[in-house]
């Protein structure tokens, strides 16, 4: 009944009909078709790329975070730690990540009760910062103060808090040169290495001292954390955690108890000791004083603390021992000694000192204006007479003198671990010529045997001379415990030479002599050892005439060097010391060269009775270096932050030592040399 | 006959079957995508797939004619509501694309997919069967689809525009016209398109490149379609199992829950999943082009197929994009992407579709429109 009814239509509209039917098929499979098609890109995505697409579903959902490896204890011959780790709560900022730096760091110095300092030393470092390097925030947190800023983490973008070691000098300022500091890499040193540990927060390098020249044996092997994050940065939780392997240990040659002594024993002065073992040169200690403290330069240090530190006229940042070069004055006439007798003059010649002797046409000095009388070599040792050498010095001539003082040590760069070392000068004709293409006169003799002219050491060079002095080996200073090393060369001087000269040193401090503060009063340990005094100012001869100002008179910059080497016992000796007070003028006697030198090396043979002493001193000095500087510290903040802007000079330690004029020394060799040419650099700064 | 009454054999078991099969496994995907929670997702979704449901039941009901009656007024009302937000985002500044009702945001264009099919099904049912190979049968229905079209286009919204054009274009051939002209098109536009690309700035021109390769871009304008591409590759052939997607729970997956929500569901339950998901959507496909193969009235045949088509654009598009064979466009995946416009405009085209297949049933023997 429905097919006639079909049969009635046109063709048109059947044909219509079919292509719909047609079309719809068409559509239909076209439907079925992109189906198959959309599962077989599934597939390929999920079986053949499966491989790729979970390592990249992993490496999006798993964030390696490095683990900074503890680094290397240093530690003294004993075991003692020169140089720890300490567990530490940090926190640091990473700029790229943060989005309000101002409301962050303002709820962090709530958080965290920081000082408006600390907030100067984080903003300045957030704009010098390169986004991606950490800027420390603070260290040695309670773990109060690190759990209310975790809590917290979701509000404060980019703040990132962590547990881990930060570095620990038990010594404080007494070891600040030696070990120098460490402190975050800075951007050079990641765009040079793009080492992703070197933006670690936490991580640290060796900026100065034995700690960046002992870097790599330091740093140990970072350990991995790996946890779960969101996309947005969130720890989800942590999944597994490899260890981090520590650095290697340094032992040092150091003696742990002695440095810090040293250090201490400098009192309030500026100035620096070096103790070397005679039997194999060993440096035991190497003080400079005063020191930062490098404890708080490892935390990062503040403006102000660093402005104080670098206005202060008693250069703490200056490392002394290495860097500081003075004129030795008299500290080298037993050398010069030793190249008379080496050069055939008996030990036993005299010479007559008047207070004064004409050189060409100038006339030179004595320290004693009334002159010493007739002298012999001992006695002039022991006086430090100035004309003996004066007139010993023209009949040998410079050249001898010259290769006696390189065979001791001066002018010679030791390999020593540090970064940078100034090696001093010991002229000679021929270097006058080629450095100033002017000749070698006779003057230039005379004022380098009583250390003056263009004559330079550092104080570890003079600790150096001490000990081949007192061996006639070349010792050359170490500080690697244990270091395998050639036996040292002769300095190349007849043994009865060396006694002589030994007897004089001793006969310096215990015969009556310029050294007399530098008596150890032990059974059995004599000392022996030479003063020296190093003018930094030309003395006019009018001044001359109407009596040489007193040191006390002068300001402080403008004051002698006071020095000291030696060694005991000056029979068989043990220790050898140098000892440089900057500017010391040699006002006070217990803060003066020798009796420095002397109570440190006497820490070597009585240790109780060096502590007590030290300690009766300190009390008249106002404590402990490190109280000391945390006195001055607050003196200088108050100023700062009273006349802004305008810093005045820091006082507390010259005040000490201008109280203890009255007790001025008068053991004391004050070399005089008018014509002497200014030194060429040195001692004045 | 059987026991079992009328009323129950006719009641569409066999569709609904498949769409709450589908709208099930959303619901679970949303549970997981939300972390494990029933909040804020899964438990709106389900609740609208119901009431969604009973709307489209509730169409079913409706006799056929009413439908061809009211193509032309609804298609008028819809293009209105378009023209009225485009001029109130013109007057608020901005583009605004939806009106809002209170539980839901209601987007005008998002009902013009449906409506389109079946104002040009109209158009084609009135248009005498001489006319078919004329140049009358196509600029009307080339008006009726270019306008909305356009306007949809300028909001801007990509996505819908095209569909809108694939949806009226898909009733054009259906209804007959000559084969060459689509072929003609078709050639044409592919010759263009080359063409169009070296105007195109600078900047378009690298989200075209960056389109053909996310990676070159991960974090920048690719980052969708790379952490998609990991999330569904990531699952492998079973999925990394239930809630325990990283890729959605960490974040790395952008819209999740939304237009992403097959990477959501492939990464959890792999290509399993995927096969299951996309073999459901087929059938309920075939249901829709069966109903209009077995339909002898040609605006029910027209509008079946042609309805069947926008939900099948919608499930093509988004697989497309999420599996990157095509650009970040914002169409979403039905009964699986959360939102409520995509559900009701799906419920919608199954609502009119089973009325057809109701009216077909009742109209057996009886008058065709064909005959």
């Amino acid at each position: 009944m429905k097919l006639p009814k079909f049969k009635k239509k046109t063709v048109n509209e059947a044909a219509l009909s079919f292509t719909f039917t047609r079309r719809a098929m068409v559509v239909g499979g076209l439907q079925a078709g992109i189906g198959a098609l959309l599962i077989g890109r599934m597939g390929w995505i999920s079986i053949a790329e499966n491989e790729k697409y979970n390592l990249l579903s992993e490496s999006n959902r798993v964030n390696l975070t490095l683990i900074p490896p503890r680094r290397g204890w240093i530690i003294d011959r004993n075991g003692r730690p020169l140089a720890n780790n300490r567990t530490d709560f940090r926190v640091d900022l990473i700029p790229e990540r943060m989005n309000d730096p101002d409301r962050t760091i303002r709820s962090l110095a709530h958080l965290l009760a920081l000082k408006d300092e600390d907030i100067q030393r984080i903003r300045e470092e957030l704009e010098k910062s390169q986004g991606f390097r950490p800027v420390q925030v603070a260290e040695k947190l309670t773990y109060d103060q690190y759990a209310a800023v975790s809590v917290r983490l979701p509000d404060l973008p980019g703040v990132a808090p962590s547990q881990g070691f930060s570095r620990n000098y038990p010594a404080g300022a007494a070891v600040g040169h030696l070990l120098g500091y460490v402190g975050s890499a800075s951007a050079k040193d990641y765009e040079e290495r793009k080492d992703p540990l070197l933006i670690t927060p936490g991580f640290k390098v060796g900026k100065d001292g034995l700690e960046k020249s002992f870097d790599r044996e330091l740093t140990g092997k970072p350990g991995a954390k790996r946890v779960e994050v969101t996309a947005r940065g969130k720890i989800v939780r942590e999944l597994t955690t490899r260890p981090d392997t520590p650095g290697n240990p340094i032992k040092l040659t150091i003696d742990a108890g002695l440095q810090e002594y040293a250090g201490r024993r400098l009192a309030t002065q500026s100035g620096s000791v070096v103790v070397i073992d005679c039997h194999n040169g060993d440096v035991l200690a190497m003080a400079s004083m005063p020191s930062f403290d490098p404890n708080s330069f490892s935390d990062g240090i503040s403006h102000v603390e660093w402005e104080m530190l670098s206005k202060d006229d008693h250069v703490p940042l200056r490392n002394k021992t290495l860097q500081g070069l003075y004129p030795p004055g008299s500290t080298v006439k037993p050398m010069v000694a030793l190249a008379l007798l080496e050069a055939g003059i008996s030990p036993m010649d005299t010479v007559s000192c008047a207070g004064a002797i004409r050189v060409g046409n100038t006339l030179f000095h004595c320290h004693k204006r009334r002159g010493h009388g007739s002298l012999n070599m001992r006695g002039a040792i022991a006086q430090s007479c100035d004309i003996y050498f004066y007139q010993m010095a023209q009949r040998i001539g410079m050249d001898r003198i010259a290769s006696m003082a390189h065979r001791v040590g001066m002018g010679q760069k030791f390999a020593l671990p540090f970064p940078s070392q100034s090696y001093g000068t010991v002229p000679d004709p021929a270097w006058k010529l080629k450095k100033y293409n002017q000749k070698w006169q006779v003057y230039d003799t005379v004022n380098a045997t009583i250390g003056q002219g263009y004559m330079l050491i550092n104080p570890l060079q003079m600790a150096v001379m001490a000990a081949r002095l007192a061996t006639g080996k070349q010792l050359m200073p170490n500080f690697l415990f244990g270091a395998k090393r050639p036996a040292p060369a002769p300095v190349g001087v007849e043994e009865q030479h060396l006694v002589t000269i030994r007897d004089a040193m001793s006969a310096v401090v215990n015969g009556g002599g310029t050294g007399g503060a530098a008596r150890i009063n032990l059974p059995g340990v004599m000392m022996a050892g030479k003063t020296g005094t190093a003018q930094v100012r030309r003395i006019t001869m009018a001044e001359r005439g109407g009596g040489v100002r007193s040191n006390a008179s002068l300001p402080f910059k403008l004051r002698d060097h006071a020095l000291f080497q030696g060694f005991a016992p000056f029979d068989n000796p043990r220790y050898a010391i140098g000892c440089i007070i900057e500017h010391g003028g040699h006002l006070n006697r217990n803060e003066d060269a020798p009796m420095i030198a002397a109570d440190t090396l006497s820490y070597l043979f009585d240790q109780a009775k060096a502590m007590e002493k030290l300690e009766t001193l300190e009390k008249t000095w106002g404590g402990t270096p490190t109280e000391r500087q945390a006195r001055q510290m607050a003196t200088f903040r108050t100023a700062k932050a009273i006349e802004k802007g305008e810093a005045p000079p820091p006082e507390a330690a010259n005040a000490t030592s201008a109280a203890n004029v009255a007790e001025g020394s008068n053991s004391s060799a004050a070399a005089a040399a008018d014509d002497a040419p200014p030194p060429p650099g040195a001692g004045a700064d | 006959m059987s026991i079992v009454p009328e009323p129950l054999t006719h009641f569409p078991w066999r569709v609904l079957g498949i769409l709450l099969g589908i709208a099930f496994f959303g619901t679970l995907v949303l549970y997981s995508a939300a972390g494990g929670s029933i909040t804020p997702w899964a438990i709106n979704q389900a609740v609208r797939f119901v009431i969604f449901s009973g709307m489209a039941l509730g169409l079913s009901r409706i006799p056929l004619e009413l439908f061809a009656r009211f193509a032309f007024p609804a298609y008028g009302a819809v293009l209105a509501a378009l023209l009225a937000v485009e001029l109130i985002g013109g007057v608020a500044g901005g583009s605004q694309r939806w009106i809002n009702l209170g539980f839901m945001q209601l987007q005008p264009s998002e009902f013009m997919k449906p409506i389109i099919v079946l104002a040009v099904a109209r158009f084609y049912a009135l248009l005498p069967v001489g006319e078919i190979r004329r140049w009358n049968a196509i600029w009307p229905a080339l008006v009726l689809i270019g306008v909305p079209w356009a306007l949809v286009l300028v909001q801007p919204d990509l996505g819908t525009a095209t569909m809108i054009a694939a949806g009226g274009v898909t009733i054009m051939f259906l209804a007959g016209l000559p084969l060459r002209l689509f072929v003609g098109s078709g050639l044409t536009l592919a010759a263009i398109i080359p063409i169009a690309f070296s105007f195109l700035h600078e900047y378009q021109r690298n989200r075209v490149l960056i389109f053909l390769d996310p990676e070159s871009d991960p974090l920048g304008a690719g980052y969708h379609i790379s952490q998609s591409k990991i999330a569904i590759g990531s699952g492998g052939i079973f999925g990394k199992g239930f809630l325990k997607g990283t890729q959605s729970h960490l974040d790395y997956l952008p819209e999740g829950h939304t237009d992403f929500v097959f990477a959501t569901m492939a990464e959890e339950w792999g290509l399993f999943g995927g096969v299951l998901l996309i073999g459901a959507f087929l059938l309920l496909f075939r249901w829709g082009i069966g109903v209009s193969l077995r339909t002898p009235d040609k605006f029910a045949r027209l509008v079946a197929a042609g309805l069947t088509t926008t939900i099948f654009f919608y499930v093509a598009i988004n697989l497309m994009m999420v599996m990157g064979l095509a650009p970040v466009v914002g169409i979403p995946l039905p009964f699986m992407s959360y939102g409520g416009s995509s559900m009701l405009t799906v419920m919608l085209c199954v609502g009119i579709i089973m009325s057809i297949e109701r009216s077909g049933r009742r109209r057996v023997g009886r008058h065709s429109n064909w005959g």
